[in-house]
């Protein structure tokens, strides 16, 4: 069976299980949303250079002296932490585009079996711009998809084939949901590990992407 | 004609007159941030209509803020023939004429339109990029394979007018930026015909640094001075 989890509680399992993933020290652009509650659920000892695609490096948490001249990219002041700097919109997207960045995490609408991920547009619906999504999709070292496993009305996201414009082709490296965690391992989406409240069996029958199961999968707390 | 050295300190509404019908205008900022409100009020008193706007968000109308904040007044108010940007969803008013198709609207990754002004400003005729390869954004694009990578060809941006912010100016336009004002400015600022600054401030020649100039004077036609509005005192 699957558990049954509270909006607040499936987004703060998924994003904890994207913060244990990541390494003291590495420079991680976030998306908005569920990518946005990582910094919040990191371990102990993990300290992560956040970059915003607006200017930022080393941006620390909402200031709450309203200052506008300092900003995130969704428009909410911040800090710039000590050790930080300011750079102009072309130089963080040469960090982002260029290699620079060691881990993005996005949301999705869509992700599929070959790693590819929809996450800025529905058409006619929805189409507020890619702005950075496809740039830091290109670009960083590693993309974690932070994503819910189905949405509002029950249908799964992690799917066959995206319906939904592609913010990038093949670019996914890893899936976590609030149930498991699916790695792109030379081509095939592997789930390496499984929430222990989780059953295995019910959560394939109801995932349209075909998911192969790793040999060593790791069952543990979400 | 060259640029006079030391830079003229003139009113946002003679700013204004040097957009006309036609024009195309970059106007720096992301969200809140960098953009030259006082520069963009004038011009939405001025009413120059027609212009090709490129500016990488069109800012807020009825979206978390009602607005229409900064050059969102250009969308809500008519004033444009085409937009190239990147992200226009705190813009009702702009989604909904890229949705009817009643105005011209280019979107392309943010990294992209960086690229593509610079490059304007850099005398290239483009620059190519693998954002956006193999998904919608890639069909009408050319595209070219190099070294086994497939990129896509995206051409130079230049325009007739930029208008920039920054924090402070001295006499010769050297300027200075403050926060994530930074943002598009300093890359606009190279790639227009007339560039105008708007400024909190103009120092006397030599009260900058040199090594701390971002933008550098020879790129800047006229300095214009922030007005008192919320959001050009507050950004």
């Amino acid at each position: 069976m699957l558990p049954e989890l509270s909006e607040e509680e499936a987004k703060i399992r998924i994003a904890k299980k994207i913060a244990s993933n990541l390494n003291d020290g590495d420079l991680v652009n976030l998306g908005i949303g569920i990518p946005q509650l990582v910094p919040r659920c990191l371990p102990e000892g993990v300290r992560l250079i956040l970059q915003t695609e607006n200017g930022v490096i080393n941006a620390g948490p909402t200031e709450e002296e309203y200052d506008l001249r300092i900003i995130d990219a969704g428009g909410t002041p911040v800090r710039v932490l000590p050790g930080g700097a300011l750079i102009s919109s072309e130089l963080s997207f040469a960090v982002m585009r260029g290699g620079h960045v060691d881990a993005t995490v996005l949301g999705a609408l869509q992700v599929d079996e070959e790693g590819n991920l929809a996450n800025w547009m529905i058409p006619q619906v929805s189409v507020p711009g890619m702005g950075g999504a496809m740039d830091i999709a290109v670009g960083a070292k590693k993309v974690y998809v932070a994503t819910r496993h189905f949405d509002k009305n029950g249908k799964c996201k992690l799917v066959r084939k995206c319906t939904l414009p592609l913010t990038g082709y093949g670019v996914t490296d890893v899936i976590v949901t609030e149930y498991c965690v699916i790695r792109s391992i030379y081509g095939r989406m592997v789930m390496t590990e499984l929430a222990d409240d989780t059953g295995l069996q019910e959560l394939l029958d109801r995932t349209e992407m075909n998911i192969y199961v790793s040999s060593q999968l790791v069952r543990e707390r979400f | 004609m060259a640029k006079p050295f030391i830079k003229p300190v003139i009113t946002a509404a003679e700013a204004a007159g040097f957009v006309s019908e036609g024009s195309s205008l970059m106007v720096g900022g992301f969200n809140f941030g960098g953009a030259p409100y006082t520069l963009i009020e004038a011009l939405c008193e001025n009413g120059a209509h027609g212009i090709d706007l490129i500016c990488v968000d069109t800012s807020y109308y009825n979206t978390r803020v009602k607005g229409p904040v900064g050059v969102a007044r250009l969308v809500t108010e008519g004033r444009l023939r085409s937009v190239i940007a990147s992200h226009i969803g705190l813009n009702r008013k702009t989604q909904e004429l890229y949705t009817s198709g009643e105005l011209m609207i280019e979107l392309i990754p943010m990294g992209t339109f960086a690229e593509r002004i610079r490059a304007g400003g850099a005398g290239l005729g483009g620059i190519l990029s693998p954002a956006g390869i193999d998904t919608i954004y890639e069909e009408g694009r050319e595209t070219i394979e190099l070294n086994g990578k497939r990129y896509i060809i995206e051409p130079a941006i230049t325009a007739d007018v930029a208008f920039i912010r920054a924090y402070k100016a001295d006499a010769a336009g050297n300027l200075i930026y403050c926060g994530t004002n930074r943002n598009f400015n300093p890359t606009m600022a190279t790639a227009a015909n007339i560039v105008v600054a708007e400024v909190d401030e103009v120092l006397p020649i030599g009260a900058i640094d040199p090594e701390n100039v971002v933008t550098p004077g020879i790129f800047i036609d006229a300095l214009v001075i922030r007005g008192e509005s919320e959001y050009a005192s507050r950004t």
